[in-house]
């Protein structure tokens, strides 16, 4: 079974845990003053990398907290989990697997 | 092989809030909110369950005061859900028949207090005694746990 960190809990079952997308996508301060194509870019444009990729995961049913976690698409293998306010820790562009 | 009771009704609470509510909280409750990760804290009959950083689930009488330090949240959910108490040899054993936690007396242990799952159900998990588990399930999901838990019993008979 895959034990994901979470920052608040430590190593818990991937069974509590859910998938919240993309991390690091700051919210325009005035959605109204950027172009359609720079909303466009915010609302539904997303990186989905083969590799390393930073993501926002949610400790559903444990505390409840959304934290990012650094994790490699092709192997699973969860690299780092920190968070959300914390900056993404340097990490190598190869996993251990 | 552990006897599955239902655990006599209290008043239950959700307690949310920030450092400033939660210090005004702990004069108010006349006990200290546990602020480590997955532990609870007994005073006399009532007990507080750590959730999340800013979220407590509080069993008991007496949580009903009302705080100045905005803003807070503490939402009544007596009768959202009810208590189980499970006691006996193999308590552990028979949660982790649906439960992924590490039932260790040496990792969870007394007096830990987590969500997780059990089965289907999302259920908090309150080790009360090394042989002693408290189950927090929301009602319509009890007679599911219930029975769940009733087959593991088969496995210890």
């Amino acid at each position: 079974m895959l034990l994901i960190k979470c920052p608040y809990c430590g190593e818990r079952s991937e069974l509590e845990f859910s998938y919240g997308g993309q991390a690091h996508i700051v919210r325009p301060l005035i959605p109204s003053d950027i172009t359609d194509e720079a909303l466009t870019e915010y609302l539904y444009h997303r990186d989905n990398i083969k590799g390393v990729q930073a993501e926002r995961w949610r400790h559903l049913h444990g505390c409840g907290r959304f934290f990012n976690a650094v994790r490699d698409t092709t192997t699973d293998h969860f690299q780092a989990t920190y968070k959300i306010g914390e900056a993404q820790p340097a990490s190598g562009a190869k996993s251990d697997g | 092989m552990a006897d599955i009771s239902e655990a006599p009704h209290t008043e239950r609470y959700i307690f949310r809030g920030g450092e400033k509510a939660c210090a005004e909280a702990d004069m108010a409750f006349g006990m200290n909110l546990p602020r480590e990760a997955c532990h609870a804290k007994v005073t006399g009959e009532r007990a507080a369950l750590w959730l999340g950083p800013d979220e407590w689930l509080l069993l008991g009488n007496g949580f009903n005061v009302q705080l100045t330090a905005l803003p807070y949240s503490q939402v009544d959910v007596s009768h959202r859900q009810i208590g189980i108490q499970l006691k006996g040899n193999h308590a552990a054993d028979m949660l982790n028949i649906g439960c992924p936690l590490d039932l260790d007396d040496a990792i969870f242990t007394t007096g830990m207090c987590t969500r997780t799952v059990f089965g289907k159900a999302e259920i908090i998990l309150w080790r009360q005694d090394v042989q002693t588990f408290h189950i927090e399930v929301w009602r319509s999901f009890g007679d599911y746990v219930r029975g769940l838990l009733a087959i593991a019993q088969k496995e210890y008979m």
